[in-house]
């Protein structure tokens, strides 16, 4: 068919009008191809970034912070995520049922809670940190813009007080700032980890990008805090202070065979989990960062140093005056007898035996007894801040000054830092290191400080002073042979020794036989009348000791008052560590 | 040869259907195993929850001050107290 030929089809066009259409959609065809390739080809990095960042997300996995544990794996420290709530001024719609509604949950009066919510700053603001899990419901569900909830991890110290001082705490950035969270930082924080995923347009996670790297949690860490014995040390120590209205005061328990530092409490306290109105001096360590000079505490070392020299023996007369001149120094005695033996220069506390003893070794001697006994260095024990004490170089003693160094004064020590020393005479001689960890016995070596004869020799001179005649009879513990030292020192005030303010003080072990616990106490300035150690810290002593005994379930080693009870024939109310 | 083609194409069909089988199942499970992990998680903060909550209740000075109060339970006096020493069997 010829179309041509028909005049109803045939075309009548211009030609320059097929021109202009044929270019129009060249010109059309050239701007999409050139808009493609300018997409495709010469821009495609920016587009793709712009696309992978809707879809593409890196996560950041937190890394969270390690439990601290005391021995038996009773919590000190955990932290848990929680909910705090947050406002975006810009972004707030709030009517005014719902701010009602608001107030009712967070429990907050409605004009505070207005008043917050008036606030105009830029970026966003806390409403309330930390919502309960029950709160962070109810909040999400009423679905206002402009409030939402964030997570964090906060940190909780279920023993509060009891035992604030051993595990210090962490900042807002959780960090540790003080104790066990300072000193094991690296440890508990661990690291955080990152991911990359893409999302669909709903938000589900439909494949990770690259390789997961984890984050690496926290460790955790098993204290040698014993958490029963920590609250019986807190307890008798509040119950003393607040009796002998002094104004401070420690505690230490070690354990004898392994170093372990199973209790360690300080007044004043301070509870880490209100981390407002944070005063410095309660949060102190006392026990290990203060240093005081040890007084009567001291002349068990001074007592080893004469008999592993064989200057005397336990029971060598030596004259005691009631007061006895060294260079411009009269040493005094304040209940005199006129002859003593060594033995009883240790139980009755005398000053002058003491330095009758000490005037025989030479200053070298005498100092190098004391600094193998671990004065004037660092105890070992890893805490932050731990005090060395003070030990003067040999060679600068006076004689007046090695005298006064026979009864105390003129060095100083930590608590911690004296009671570990009096773990030589616990441990037939030898200390073993110091440790807030819990460990394993086989782990641990000990230091030879006293050959083992002279360490059971001291050790039965010391408990001559819980008995009959002795300053420390208000420590005794029924049931159990107790060994240990009464110290009464008088405080350096301005450079001159006050005559009014003391430290008492009481270091002691049990059962003494074979000791199992050692116990340093100290009470600073106690002001209720009484002052001498054996009375006042003596009695923290006792208590302590017995119920830790009781909870160690350790067999008591007093032979008469096990027989004066088998002869009372009383019915079983409770067995020692049996649990009723 | 053509009897090849065809079995051929029917082999690559059924291959592609597979691939878009297996593509759709590794979704699913990724999903699954998404939520699981959320759940794992959610698990943990959880026990760690009720870890914190057990050690408040547990909390020696709570337990001494109750026990005290209102159960009236006190330490048994040294002489209401008798040891039993255990002598080993032969």
């Amino acid at each position: 068919m010829n179309y041509h030929s028909r005049k109803l089809l045939k075309l009548n066009l211009a030609p320059w009008r097929m021109a202009t259409v044929g270019s129009l959609m060249l010109v059309g065809l050239t701007v999409v191809a050139g808009r493609a390739f300018y997409l495709q080809g010469l821009n495609t990095d920016y587009l793709q970034g712009k696309g992978d960042a809707v879809a593409n997300r890196n996560l950041i996995l937190p890394a969270q912070r390690g439990q601290v544990t005391d021995r038996h794996g009773q919590l000190l420290a955990i932290s848990t995520p929680v909910e705090s709530l947050w406002a975006r001024p810009g972004e707030l719609k709030l009517t005014a049922a719902q701010q009602t509604q608001l107030a009712r949950v967070l429990g907050m009066p409605g004009s505070e809670l207005a008043k917050k919510m008036a606030r105009k700053t830029r970026g966003e603001f806390s409403v309330r940190r930390p919502v309960t899990p029950e709160q962070a419901v109810k909040i999400a569900a009423m679905g206002v813009p402009g409030l939402h909830l964030r997570r964090e991890f906060r940190r909780y110290y279920p023993a509060g007080e009891v035992a604030a001082h051993v595990v210090g705490f962490t900042n807002v950035d959780d960090l540790g700032q003080e104790g066990v969270e300072r000193a094991y930082q690296d440890w508990l924080a661990g690291r955080e980890g990152q991911r990359q995923i893409q999302r669909d347009r709903r938000g589900n996670t439909i494949r990770d990008l690259a390789p997961i790297k984890t984050a690496q949690l926290g460790g955790n860490l098993a204290l040698a805090l014993d958490l029963n014995i920590q609250y019986l040390a807190h307890r008798e120590l509040a119950a003393a202070i607040a009796k002998n209205k002094a104004k401070g005061g420690s505690v230490v328990v070690l354990d004898a065979k392994t170093g372990e530092i199973l209790a360690l409490a300080n007044q004043p306290i301070f509870n880490p989990n209100n981390r407002r109105n944070y005063k410095p001096g309660p949060m102190r360590n006392r026990a290990v960062i203060d240093t005081f000079e040890p007084g009567s505490t001291i002349k068990p070392f001074v007592a080893a140093a004469v008999l592993e020299r064989g200057l005397f023996h336990p029971d060598s007369v030596i004259d005691t005056p009631e007061t006895w001149r060294v260079g411009a120094k009269l040493v005094r005695d304040t209940h005199p007898h006129p002859q003593l033996t060594v033995s009883e220069i240790i139980q009755k506390s005398s000053n002058v035996g003491a330095v009758k003893m000490a005037m025989s070794l030479t200053p070298q001697q005498h100092w190098e007894v004391l600094h193998r006994s671990g004065f004037g260095q660092l105890p070992g024990s890893g805490f932050p801040g731990e005090s060395a004490g003070r030990l003067r170089d040999a060679g600068t003693w006076k004689p007046v000054e090695q005298a006064t160094m026979a009864y105390g004064y003129g060095l100083s020590v930590s608590l911690l830092q004296l009671t570990r020393a009096y773990m030589a005479f616990a441990n037939d001689g030898e200390v073993m290191p110091l440790s807030f960890l819990k460990r394993e016995p086989q782990e641990i070596a000990g230091v030879r400080v006293f050959s083992s004869s002279v360490a059971r020799e001291v050790r039965a001179m010391m408990e001559t002073v819980t008995q009959e005649g002795g300053t420390g009879m208000r420590t005794r513990v029924p049931g159990y042979r107790v060994a240990g030292k009464t110290g009464t020192a008088h405080k350096l005030v301005d450079g001159r020794y006050a005559p009014d303010r003391y430290l008492s003080s009481f270091i002691g072990m049990a059962p003494a036989s074979n000791p199992r616990l050692i116990i340093g106490v100290v009470i600073d300035e106690p002001s209720g009348g009484v002052y001498y150690g054996g009375s006042v810290a003596g009695p923290v002593f006792a208590q302590v000791m017995a119920a830790s005994l009781r909870q160690l379930a350790l067999p008591p080693d007093a032979p008469e008052s096990a027989t004066r009870m088998t002869q009372n024939m009383l019915p079983v109310v409770a067995r020692a560590g049996g649990g009723v | 040869m053509s009897r090849l083609n065809v079995v051929l194409a029917l082999l690559l069909m059924a291959c592609a259907l597979a691939l878009i089988q297996s593509q759709h199942r590794s979704r699913t499970y990724f999903v699954e195993l998404e939520r699981l992990k959320k759940q794992a998680h959610m698990l943990d903060e959880q026990w760690g929850q009720l870890q914190l909550e057990q050690s408040t209740w547990a909390n020696p000075a709570r337990v001494d001050t109750l026990a005290r109060t209102r159960l009236g339970l006190i330490a048994p006096p040294n002489d209401r107290v008798r040891i039993e020493t255990l002598t080993a069997a032969p």
